[in-house]
């Protein structure tokens, strides 16, 4: 059996490839490993087999620069698990991993967590309907194949997202039936105050003016402020209706509705690992408490990008890098000055990328109405459970999440609760009059991925085989 | 401070503690219960929820029959049904040897007046579990058998003991007890409470709690590991167990599989943290799938580790304290107590009440622990 590298780092996005690169800058073994089969991440998705053709050019300049970062990683020397599924870690650092039909495990002192955010969670009534779809789950499908939906889509939602989303499908000949903007018009003075800050970021403001000034160039309705939307149909999306702030419910035909309320750092798997977290109210999610360099409540773990908490691309790549220095410092392989001044100018650089956040966070902060759906509304896909039955629920004396969990199956489903967790814990808030923050989060059970039993079972035979 | 008084204080609230305050209230006692977490949170809320006579130790079968004849009118106990569906337990051999020990017990039973569990042949086995591997030979059948719902159960037994006047307390852990006159006097992260009669359910902890009332009681501890899948089609209706290996296969009323049968996870008592080691689930994986090939691409949804006290001869802790007045114990269950909730807690009850039981109990009493551990 050959020695297990040093880090192992889980996620190949920015924040994962610059660690990655750096680590092996300093003569560290490293194991990066993820679910798709070529480097990237969300951002920089398919760039390892993407040409010069007309998606590139549609997706843009920012994802075009993922090409030099990923192939210099590939020359560094760091061991690549790809196409690999990450469906448990232990303490001691034991990542259980599924390529293909085989698992394995890999172990090493120190896991740097780099797997990024996931959508907010955004239910309303009927977003279960097929021809409902995130933002997120279309963009995946126009990196991955160039496909853009046949018919005209409705959008509907809040965030830079969105805006890249339909200006890249324009771009691919796509077809926009209109756009439903769901960021409170009353966040725009909140944001102003926060908007001298910004400036530094001023290319990232840019750019989305550009999008916006695009948007509207091409005449597709855009409406504002628009406070609930609803999605009918009997098998399929038929209708959409959806209400601006103080208004009355409009209805319209559509074919394909792409919804999206912003992103969240994935904390599934700091939450399964008990490291402590906080609630961060300027962008309503969770994220893991962190020290200088990106390490959590739990020694040897660390965190980099979008993980621990929202900041780009950008900001995700420094903190790969800040963490990696980090990193090196513990093995052992640059002092703690040393550390110190190489961390001077990514850090610095941090800065700059987060200058433009607590604006975009004011400006795209979540309408309080997807955190409390109507009744009858389905939180929890997989268990199919109502908001209705949740507070049912919590009435009869389970305050907690966890307790909803056991009396609803609320969170039980394959998914885990990543798809209803935040709602869960917003609709005991609200009920019980406390801080999402005080509710708390579902307790994460193992695996973090759904595995089968026989690839459980065959898990015996590669131990005995170590 | 000024305590609050009643005649009874349970410590833990798993089911257990549930069964115990909610027969003292109906005997007409006063009574609060103090969880130091949530209700359930530990073995009850983990629990397979396997309700068995099949295959259990010879000192517990009167107990255990008593308590499958309450099973069959639980809802008379507690207003629910529990989730209780009496599909029979399958204990299997998958070998000659394995069929031989099945009929040994057999025997033994018979000859004691016992006739609750039967041999089946292959044939048989086959008509209970269509999609058992071939090579399994027969098994003991316990047809009256079945398996509950446990947060179904929990419920009930909370509702139930709420309605009959119990006091719950949630995140109300014991800091200290101590003796007052005629009385004990707790204190609690949520006050102080006061009473002659105190009862010790504590799961887990149940030996910290013994020892604060002066009862030195050895104990080890389980983290039995349980996995459920994602729903699937009906693969088995009856309980399964092995008799070579450790298993306990059930398929809910929603469809998921849910497998256990004692593998063990890791802990952390003073953490209050049971974590699942997949290196060995390995194990009841492997066991599951090849006694039914047909679940090999069922994915694992959820598995989860609970916690609770085990003794050294497996058997529990039921019975009054030998040295502090007004001080029932039950806790030891050592992984298969579920079954035994309503009858221990009508029996702690009558102990607490009247000051003894008729219940066959001699078997459990803690002095055969204790006397291990004054004699090692």
């Amino acid at each position: 059996m050959s020695p297990g590298p040093d880090v192992i780092i889980l996620g190949a996005g920015p924040a994962g490839m610059a660690a990655a690169t750096r680590l092996r800058d300093c003569g560290v073994a490293v194991t990066l490993i993820d679910e798709q089969p070529a480097l990237g991440g969300q951002i920089w998705r398919g760039i390892e087999t993407s040409h010069n053709g007309p998606l590139e050019n549609a997706l843009g300049k920012d994802y075009r620069a993922g090409a030099g970062p990923a192939a210099v990683l590939r020359a560094s020397g760091a061991e690549l698990r790809l196409a690999a599924q990450v469906w448990q870690i232990e303490e001691g650092w034991r990542v259980f991993v599924k390529t293909g039909d085989a698992v394995g495990m890999v172990t090493a002192p120190i896991l740097l967590l780099a797997s990024g955010a996931q959508e907010r969670p955004n239910p309303f009534p009927g977003w279960t309907l097929p021809g409902v779809v995130s933002v997120g789950g279309a963009q995946i499908m126009l990196k991955t194949s160039g496909q853009v939906p046949e018919n005209p889509v409705w959008v509907a939602g809040s965030g830079p997202l969105p805006l890249l989303y339909m200006t890249q499908l324009l771009a691919l000949g796509g077809r926009l039936a209109g756009y439903l903007d769901t960021a409170p018009r009353e966040n725009f003075s909140k944001a102003l105050p926060h908007f001298p800050a910004a400036l530094t970021g001023w290319r990232d403001l840019y750019k989305g003016a550009r999008w916006l000034w695009q948007l509207r160039r091409t005449g597709i309705p855009v409406i504002s402020d628009v406070a609930e939307i609803e999605a009918k149909g009997n098998d399929r999306l038929e209708t959409i209706a959806y209400r601006r702030r103080g208004g009355e419910w409009i209805s319209m035909p559509a074919e394909v509705l792409l919804a999206h309320e912003g992103v969240v750092p994935g904390v599934h798997f700091t939450l399964a690992l008990g490291c402590e977290h906080d609630w961060r109210d300027d962008q309503l999610c969770f994220a893991p408490r962190l020290d200088d360099w990106g390490e959590t409540s739990r020694e040897g773990l660390f965190v980099a990008g979008d993980g621990a908490g929202i900041g780009g691309a950008e900001a995700a790549r420094l903190r790969g890098e800040i963490t990696a220095i980090g990193i090196a410092r513990r093995l052992g392989k640059s002092s703690e000055s040393e550390a110190a001044r190489l961390a001077k100018s990514p850090r610095r650089e941090l800065a700059r990328a987060l200058a433009t956040r607590p604006f975009l966070d004011a400006l795209y902060r979540p309408r309080p109405e997807i955190f409390v759906p109507a009744a009858e509304t389905v939180v929890c896909r997989c268990e199919e459970v109502t908001a209705k039955q949740i507070l049912d629920a919590a009435r009869l004396g389970g305050s907690g999440p966890n307790q909803v969990k056991a009396f609803t199956r609320a969170g039980m489903g394959p998914c885990q609760g990543r798809q209803c967790g935040y709602t869960v814990s917003h609709l005991l808030a609200r009920q019980q009059d406390k801080s999402v923050g005080d509710v708390g989060f579902f307790h994460i059970r193992p695996p973090l991925k759904p595995v089968s039993l026989g690839d459980l079972a065959a898990l015996h035979v590669e131990e005995s085989a170590l | 401070m000024i305590a609050s008084v009643y005649d009874a204080v349970v410590i833990g609230g798993g089911l257990h503690g549930l069964s115990a305050a909610l027969h003292l209230a109906r005997g007409g006692a006063r009574v609060t219960l103090l969880e130091r977490s949530w209700l359930g949170r530990h073995a009850s809320g983990a629990s397979a929820a396997g309700v068995r006579t099949l295959g259990r130790d010879f000192a517990e079968v009167p107990l255990a029959l008593e308590a499958m004849t309450m099973w069959h009118e639980i809802s008379a106990l507690v207003g629910d049904d529990c989730g209780f569906h009496a599909h029979g337990q399958v204990r299997v051999a998958e070998n000659r040897a394995e069929l031989q020990v099945l009929e040994q017990r057999h025997s033994a039973l018979r000859s004691l007046g016992y006739d609750h569990e039967e041999i089946v042949d292959a044939r048989e086995l086959k008509r209970l579990l269509p999609h058992v591997a071939p090579h399994c030979i027969g098994a003991a059948v316990a047809r009256d058998n079945g398996a509950a719902d446990p947060h179904r159960t929990l419920r009930a037994f909370r509702r139930a003991a709420e309605a009959a006047g119990v006091t719950l307390r949630e995140n109300c852990g014991v800091e200290a007890i101590e003796r007052a006159g005629e009385c004990w006097r707790l204190r609690t992260a949520c006050g102080v409470f006061e009473a002659p009669n105190l009862v010790n359910a504590a799961g887990a902890w149940a030996g910290e709690v013994a020892a604060l009332v002066g009862d030195r009681i050895p104990l080890g501890t389980k983290a039995s590991m349980m996995i459920v899948t994602e729903r699937m089609n009906p693969l088995v209706k009856p309980v399964v167990s092995s008799v070579g290996r450790p298993l306990s296969l059930k398929q809910t009323d929603q469809g998921t599989l849910l497998i256990g049968g004692g593998v063990q996870g890791r802990f952390d008592l003073k953490k209050e943290e049971a974590t699942v080691d997949f290196a060995a689930l390995s194990k009841a994986a492997r066991t599951v799938s090849e006694l039914f090939p047909v679940v090999r691409d069922v994915r694992i949804v959820r598995a989860w580790a609970g916690l609770e006290a085990k003794t050294v001869d497996l058997l529990p802790v039921i019975g009054l304290s030998p040295n502090a007045p007004g001080v029932a114990h039950a806790f030891g269950f050592s992984g298969h107590g579920f079954q035994l909730v309503p009858v221990v807690g009508a029996a702690i009850a009558e102990l607490v009440l009247h000051g003894g039981t008729n219940r066959p109990i001699a078997a459990f009493d803690a002095r055969r622990l204790m006397a291990k551990e004054a004699a090692a």
